[in-house]
Order: structure tokens, then sequence, then C-alpha cells
């Protein structure tokens, strides 16, 4: 029996949508009124009151998306943020990281000015966004791309740092002059450190559109949850929280493709010299 | 008299440390060197001597701190667009394929046939259907023959070899030699060739220059190699006239190696 259930590739996915159902459940039973005797809390509603149920949740989930059907207009407020937040902070980071990596004075003279903004808690900038782009989208996506330009910053210009002086001095011999330079060597050495600081970036972009909502706005799921929370409403809050999740890896699982299209020159472990 | 095809006169290299500018370090000096148009030139010398930096020179990568490089008469500004030049190490851009990679000098220069001229020289090199491989698919010796083809589809009046094969085994190794001689001699161009490997050097040189130990190196010994053409890299190897050459130039060399190597453990 056990050899059979036994974990290994082919039932990967069988057991990671275990665990799942595993986790709801626990959560299930654990704060179900009446189903078990209370434990930690004094009566057993209180378990609910703070955890939420999974199967409210889910309700909860299931009117937002089908019976109410009133979710659409918030989720397409927050993803909008997102994907403006990073796509805007991504290109800003890649030109100023491409910029700077190839000019060394203007690197020195910027160098304490980012390392200042860049140590600095930039979540707290929201409520200035706000007053300066007020309550739309747009003080949201401000708040996104401070958060992502330095991610993906830093990652091109240490990219930019590290190509192969060979690799480098290899193209120059063969005649590239400075923009060819910058768009056949610089560019593609970059865009691998590019790609591993977007998985962070994507979702710090969401942490930007959703705080930024948290802190002030009329749509958004950031503010379905704020709406909740004032109710003391936790099945609602969670079931955002949930929302949240899942549309946050599904962008990731979009730049995971998008990098394995892109970055099909890369040897994976295990690849190199396979002839 | 033509100019020669590459001339390099009274070239000294001194690398000063940017951390501590009192600490320097010349790595060549009164190095006088030209290779004539359509001729073959072994640089040979114990490790660390200053080869490459010689090479670089010729290639406009490094600028000499004192003394002049000539390009068929004309001073060397920038980079020197009339060399190819094969490095040591890995140089092919992993982002593109083999195919890519030879056509990238072309595309660069905006070549309107690159994909057929760069299709026919990885033909040449033996690569004919590995043409849409990353480099991180090919082996040692394919990446090495890519390089060959990237750097020859050029058709540049001077090459430059910069040990191209000593991370090759003795037999792929071999057969790039003869591979590189059967080019040459149909094209005749100039070739500036650095290796330590004093058996490639006369198997495959018109003319072999001995550098001293470093640091300050410079040419201390010259020989023509007066073997039949065409070669062979295996069959030259046991003619009497190589063993000879051999023995002349090892004799000037085996003291210098010592003590570049006496200098190596001393540091």
């Amino acid at each position: 029996m056990w050899n059979y259930i036994k974990p290994r590739q082919s039932n990967l996915l069988a057991w990671q949508v275990g665990l799942l159902v595993a986790i709801f459940v626990f959560w299930h039973v654990a704060t179900k009124p009446g189903l078990i005797p209370p434990i930690v809390f004094e009566n057993d509603q209180q378990a609910a009151f703070f955890f939420g149920e999974p199967l409210k949740i889910f309700g909860r989930v299931w009117a937002w998306f089908v019976t109410n059907a009133d979710i659409y207009q918030h989720l397409w407020v927050t993803l909008l943020e997102t994907v403006l937040a990073f796509g805007i902070g991504t290109g800003l980071g890649l030109g100023c990281g491409l910029w700077l990596a190839l000019s060394p004075m203007a690197a020195a003279i910027c160098d304490p000015y980012i390392k200042a903004l860049n140590s600095m808690p930039r979540v707290i900038l929201a409520p200035i966004f706000a007053v300066w782009f007020g309550l739309g989208i747009a003080s949201k996506v401000a708040l996104g791309v401070t958060l992502v330009f330095f991610i993906v910053f830093f990652n091109v210009y240490q990219g930019v740092k590290e190509v192969s002086p060979v690799v480098l001095a290899n193209a120059r011999m063969l005649g590239a002059s400075q923009k060819q330079l910058l768009r056949h060597v610089y560019l593609p050495s970059a865009t691998s450190w590019v790609f591993s600081s977007l998985h962070t970036s994507v979702g710090l972009a969401f942490v930007g559109a959703v705080v930024g909502e948290y802190l002030g706005s009329s749509r958004g799921v950031g503010y379905l949850i704020l709406q909740a929370e004032g109710a003391f409403d936790i099945n609602t809050v969670m079931a955002g929280i949930l929302v949240l999740t899942v549309f946050a890896l599904a962008l990731d699982a979009g730049v995971g493709k998008l990098e394995k299209r892109l970055m099909k020159w890369q040897p994976k472990s295990g690849e190199t010299e396979k002839l | 008299m033509a100019a020669p095809a590459l001339e390099l006169d009274n070239v000294a290299c001194t690398f000063v440390s940017k951390d501590d500018p009192s600490q320097r370090y010349t790595a060549v000096r009164e190095v006088a060197l030209t290779v004539g148009a359509g001729e073959f030139v072994s640089v040979v010398g114990p490790t660390g001597c200053g080869k490459s930096t010689l090479l670089n020179v010729a290639a406009g990568l490094l600028q000499p701190s004192t003394g002049s490089v000539r390009v068929f008469g004309e001073p060397l500004v920038g980079i020197n667009a009339r060399a190819g030049y094969m490095f040591q190490s890995e140089s092919l851009m992993p982002w593109r394929t083999a195919l890519q990679n030879v056509m990238a000098g072309l595309e660069f220069r905006g070549v309107a046939d690159a994909r057929e001229q760069a299709e026919e020289w990885l033909k040449r090199v033996g690569l004919g259907g590995f043409g849409n491989r990353y480099p991180h698919q090919l082996s040692g010796g394919m990446r090495k023959r890519v390089s060959l083809a990237q750097t020859l589809v050029l058709d540049p009046d001077i090459i430059l070899m910069d040990e191209p094969f000593s991370a090759l085994d003795i037999q792929t190794r071999q057969l790039m030699e003869n591979e590189v001689l059967a080019l040459w001699s149909a094209k005749k161009k100039a070739v500036l060739f650095i290796t330590h490997d004093l058996d490639e050097a006369i198997a495959m040189s018109d003319r072999v220059v001995c550098l001293s130990a470093g640091p300050g190196s410079r040419p201390i010994g010259e020989f023509a190699i007066d073997l039949p053409l065409p070669r062979d890299v295996a069959e030259v190897r046991v003619m009497p006239r190589f063993v000879e050459l051999h023995q002349a130039i090892w004799s000037v060399l085996r003291d210098e190696v010592l003590k570049g190597y006496q200098q190596q453990l001393a540091a």
C-alpha cells in the first residue's frame, strides 16, 4: 500500500493537492463550532471568530465570483494597478540600471542617493502618494513602482557589471558598435538577472497595490478587505487573501512561462554538454 | 616592399594597481615584433610572460604604455578592425545559437547574406547540423570550432589566436591544427599565434618568437622554421629537422621556463 502512494515524481501533484486539502480539513475541524470541544478558547464560537471557517470562506468566494458576481470590478482595479506598477517599475529599473552600469561617473554620483532611497521604508510613502495622486489607481501604481523599481534596478546593474569580459571583448573584435553591444551583449546578459528579480517584483507589485488600497480607496480587493475588517467579518478578509494569493500565483506562473521561453539558451543543471 | 600586416615597435605594458598606485607590474617591455602579410608567426614563452598582453595590444583592446602599433603601415587607433581574434577562454555569446554566433560579426556589419555565409562556414568546420544548438549544448571542441568559424567568416587580414586549442584533447587538437593550417594556406592571411606548446608552434609556423620570463618579458630569440609546406602536424613531428629546431629553441627557452617557475614558487 505504502509503495503505491509513496511520494515520487509521478504522484507529486496528488501529494501537493493532498497537502492543501489536509490543511483546509484541519482548519475546518479546528474552527467549526461544536465539532470538537474548545481547547484553547473559552467557548466554541471563538475559534471561528478569530480564524474564520473554510466553508464560509469558500461560500464568500463563490458569492463574489458567481452568485453576486460583484468582485470583478474590484479585482480588475487591483490587477490593473499591479500590472501597471510591474510594467512601469520594470521598465524604469531596466533603463536606469543599464544607464548607470554603463556610465561609471553617473553611478558614482548617484550611488549614495540610490542606497538611501533603497534603505528607506518605502511603504511609508503611500500617504504622500495619496495626497499627490489622489485616491484613484495612480497613487497605488506609484507605490508599486517604488517597490518594483529597486529590485529590478539592482539586478540589472549587477547583471551588466558581470558580463563576461571575454564575451564583451569578442563582440568588440567582431565589430559591434556601442549600440550593438548594448542590444546584443549587455541586454541579453542582464536578462537572466532580471528574470530572477521579476518573480520577487510581481509579488511586490501586488503588495504595493493592496497596501495602497488598504490605506485609502473606494475600489479594489484591498478596499474589500478593509471594509470586512471594519465589520470583524474574518471570513471575508480570509476570502480576500485567498483570492489575492491565487492571482499572485497566476502572475508568477506567467513570468515563469515567459522566462522559460526567453531563457532557453541557459544550461539547466545536468544538461550541459549533452552531446 | 609592402608594409607588414602587423608591426609592434618598442611596446611596453605596465599595469598600475587600482587600489594602490605604487604597485606597478610591467608585463612586457621592449617588444619589437613584425608579422608580414601572409606570414604565420608563433610566440612561445613560459607561463605568465605576457603573451596574451601582446595579443591584446595587437587587437587594440589594450593601449600600450609606450611604443606604437602599426597595421599595414597605418598607426592603430582603437579596435584593430582588420584583425580577427580567437580567444583562449569561452568567448561565444551563450544566448545565441551556434549559427547566430557565427553570424554575429556579419550582422554587426549589416551584411545581407549573413545567414548563407555563416551556414557555409559552419559546414566548413564540420558543424553543419549543429547550427541551432546553444553553446552549452556543444562539446568544448565544437565550441572552439564555432569560435573559429565566427572569426574566419569575417575574412580578416590578420588572425590573432591566443592558445586556441590548449583546452582540447590531443586528437581534436591535431585535427583543428590541420584545419587551421589548411585554411591558412588557402587564404594566406597574417597569423599571430600564441601558445605555450613548442611542438605546436614549430609544426604550424613560418617563424617562432621566444619571450623571456616575466615580469618585463621581451623577445629573446627568433627562429625561422624551414620545414616543407604543406604540413601535417602529426607527421612533421618525426622529421629530423623538426627535432633539430625543437632542440635549438628549447635550449633558449629552457632557462626562461625555469626562471619563470622559480619566480612563481617564490611569489
